[in-house]
């Protein structure tokens, strides 16, 4: 997994102590003069010591289920049988050979349309929200909200939301709009209204991301440009969004591989009946209904395989360049 | 990367690959025996029992079972582990020694597995004397686990609000029953069927329609020989009526939002008419009916509506089976709480089930059945573990709510296609699967 692991503080503490130690020696002996082997053998030592405790966890937890799922993926294993049998490349051919595995991913199109909508949103906001507006920290809360609220519960309030004379028909009968509509009913209709439900839950995370960029940018740009005459519309074109473009690619690629995994709210909310089921969801279902989790461990394999082929391709496409307005 | 990182990752790499080899319980107490107790006084120890009745365990009432148990086990302690999700959970719990010391027998447990996670109860030429359902744990002539309860699937449904719709008598007919749902809608307001599309394995429940069509005990063992789906077969008949419902507007009106604890008040105040369900879900109505302060007497059930030779039918089956964990440390005490439990507890009929019990009288709400001359089928379930991995294989999953929802879909218009199409489909998934696994 594309795991990028910042520099703990642990790490640069070590080297400052071991550099600040050096100077001492230095200051003391007048001239420089090989340390003891065993000062040195301690010095090599020390930064991997301050490593030991995320390394220990990242290899626990990521590395080590990872390379076991790549390994149950070419067994036959049930999930709980004591027996497990090698069967090599089978499931990655029955993976590719059967269609109807690949036909959920039309699905993640539905996500992926909302999330070009969430983006939009959320950078319109957030430029908004970055300028002196009234109310502008009670305006920050309210959009970034949803994103404190658990995702099962959040499943749940909005199944009371769309049911059947449910919040939502009464509020749009608030406006003498009475509809009879099943919003989780058709397969079109049900996916549309999930996919809303994502937007609701993730545009805060989006807005806080975009918010933090667009402050990031040196205020006097700002006034040097209203000097100039540009209005806000420029002002957005010309600086915020050069500003923040790392942000920016790195949020499309976030939701490019979010709307490939989405999970959470179908699988809560309808549990991928009516048409709803994403690839995530088929691969819960092979491992944990039907007891296929050598072949869910291959689907697994095969979504991380496609979403860092999409990053890769992303990456080739929109180049990270450095930022560079002054 | 220099080589010592490369062999730092190698070794990583390599005991990360080997970890798989470790899953799965030692064999060292295959095979072993929880033998039941001579002298209950002497017997000791604290036993976790793992169960999926939550509520029970949150009101008090397992505790009270306990209680009464002490009376006869002193010594032995009983501690109560409720899990809410229990197949999921209990399978990742499997892979280790730890899962209590009495647990249910999970479904994804293959039958030939037993010895390797449980350990056994008896033989089953002494145990059937006693108890009903020991085929469906028996493995090499060991019995490995005991329904404390046995249940029967049914209609639950508001006798009020059939007899305000004019039908008194049972429907004997796929078609009388349709016909007694069409006069409640239009006579009553309540919804005719309620599905329960939403919580899912309702659903599920329509599989045991399977027996009581054609009376046969050996209606597992067809399915595991033929195909479910073929004209006149019991599965067949039973989702075709369900599409019926569904597709004549007799369900309500969005099942997508459907509502499972709500279903029971509304069932009890006759705004539901009818679901099917089973003789488990009785005992809840009743106390929904009570809690919503109308009578718990109008929740009545009703077999499937099919005569053979004149008579209805209708299966009785297990519950989630009770056995002791092979690593148990103290299976003797796990024994007495099984035996207990069956026996003694008055848990079948605190629950209005059918006892395990061979001698034990039917509960009194099956009077109408009694009366009615229904005949009562015990399944023989030699072949439900070939069942069971022909469903795995094929990925119809006919103890799964997935196909049940397609075809509800298909029967509201959300899903294109014919009835025909989808179940010969099904039928075709079936007989594939069913050629592969030779075991």
């Amino acid at each position: 997994m594309a795991h990028a692991h910042p520099r703990t503080p642990g790490q640069e503490a070590g080297n400052a102590a071991v550099r600040e130690r050096a100077v001492q020696h230095a200051s003391r002996r007048a001239g420089p003069e090989p340390a003891p082997r065993r000062t040195r053998a301690w010095r090599l030592l020390t930064p991997w010591l301050f490593l030991l405790a995320p390394l220990a966890l990242l290899i626990t937890f990521t590395y080590a289920p990872i390379a076991n799922m790549v390994a149950y993926s070419f067994t036959d294993w049930d999930g709980v049988s004591p027996e497990l049998h090698y069967t090599g490349a089978e499931n990655y051919a029955e993976i590719f050979t059967r269609e109807d595995l690949f036909q959920v991913f039309w699905v993640s199109g539905y996500y992926l349309a909302a999330s070009v909508i969430q983006i939009v949103a959320a950078l319109y906001f957030a430029t908004i929200l970055s300028f002196s507006v009234r109310f502008r920290n009670f305006f920050k809360g309210v959009l970034f909200f949803p994103s404190l609220v658990n995702g099962v519960a959040i499943g749940f309030v909005f199944l009371y939301f769309f049911q059947d004379g449910g919040t939502l028909d009464t509020v749009l009968g608030l406006f003498g709009h009475h509809t009879d509509h099943a919003w989780l009913g058709t397969p079109v209709s049900a996916n549309v209204s999930l996919a809303g439900v994502s937007v609701w839950r993730y545009l805060g995370m989006n807005f806080v991301l975009f918010l933090g960029a667009i402050q990031s940018v040196p205020a006097e740009l700002y006034e040097a440009a209203e000097l100039d005459g540009a209005a806000r519309w420029h002002q957005f074109r010309h600086i915020i969004l050069p500003g923040i473009r790392p942000v920016l690619t790195l949020t499309v690629i976030l939701s490019v591989s979010g709307s490939l995994s989405a999970f959470e709210i179908p699988y809560i909310m309808t549990g991928g009946a009516t048409g709803t089921e994403t690839f995530v969801i088929q691969t819960v279902k092979l491992a944990f209904q039907f007891n296929k989790t050598g072949l869910a461990s291959a689907a697994a394999v095969v979504l991380l395989l496609i979403i860092l082929l999409v990053t890769w391709v992303q990456r080739r496409l929109v180049p990270d360049d450095r930022v560079d307005l002054v | 990367m220099n080589r010592r990182t490369a062999q730092l990752l190698a070794t990583v790499a390599g005991a990360a690959l080997l970890l798989p080899g470790c899953t799965g319980t030692g064999g060292s107490s295959e095979g072993a025996d929880a033998k039941a107790p001579d002298d209950p006084a002497k017997v000791s120890g604290t036993i976790t029992v793992l169960t999926v009745r939550t509520d029970l365990v949150q009101d008090g009432t397992m505790k009270k079972y306990a209680a009464e148990f002490n009376k006869t086990y002193p010594k032995v302690k009983v501690e109560f582990q409720a899990l809410t999700n229990y197949e999921a959970e209990i399978k990742i719990r499997m892979n280790t020694d730890d899962y209590g010391d009495v647990l249910l027998i999970p479904a994804v447990i293959k039958k030939d597995d037993y010895p390797k996670f449980f350990a056994s109860l008896g033989t089953r030429a002494e145990r059937s004397r006693k108890y009903r359902f020991t085929d469906f744990t028996t493995v090499g002539g060991k019995v490995y686990g005991q329904s404390p309860v046995g249940v029967m699937p049914g209609f639950v449904y508001n006798k009020r609000v059939w007899k305000e719709a004019g039908v008194t008598a049972w429907p004997a007919t796929p078609a009388e029953f349709l016909a007694g749902l069409k006069a409640i809608k239009a006579k009553t307001d309540a919804i005719p069927y309620y599905t329960n599309f939403a919580a899912q394995w309702p659903l599920t429940s329509w599989t045991y329609v399977d027996g009581s069509v054609h009376c046969d005990p050996k209606a597992t063992t067809r399915l595991a020989e033929g195909d479910p789906w073929a004209k006149g077969a019991d599965l067949r008949v039973g989702d075709t009526l369900l599409y019926d419902i569904v597709e004549q507007g007799l369900a309500e009106k969005d099942p997508t939002t459907s509502n499972w604890e709500q279903s029971k008040p509304r069932t009890a105040k006759g705004e539901i008419a009818t679901q099917w369900l089973g003789t488990w879900a009785i005992i809840q109505f009743q106390d929904a009916a009570r809690k919503a302060g109308v009578n718990p007497d109008d929740i009545g059930f009703m077999p499937f509506p099919a005569k053979t030779d004149g008579a209805f039918c209708a299966t009785v089956g297990p519950d989630y089976h009770q056995a002791v964990n092979v690593h148990s440390p103290h299976k003797e005490a796990a024994r007495a709480w099984i035996d207990w439990f069956t026996d003694k507890s008055g848990y079948d009929k605190d629950n209005l089930a059918i006892s395990p019990l061979k001698s034990a009288p039917m509960p009194e709400v099956l009077k109408p059945y009694e009366e009615a001359g229904v005949r009562l089928v015990e399944l023989d379930d030699s072949a439900g573990a070939k069942v069971k991995s022909i469903d795995d294989r094929s990925e119809v999953g006919i103890y799964k709510p997935d196909y049940r929802q397609d075809l509800v879909d298909l029967a509201r218009g959300a899903r294109k296609g014919s009835l025909d199409d989808f179940l010969g489909g099904l039928g075709e998934k079936w007989t594939e699967a069913r050629k592969n696994v030779g075991r």
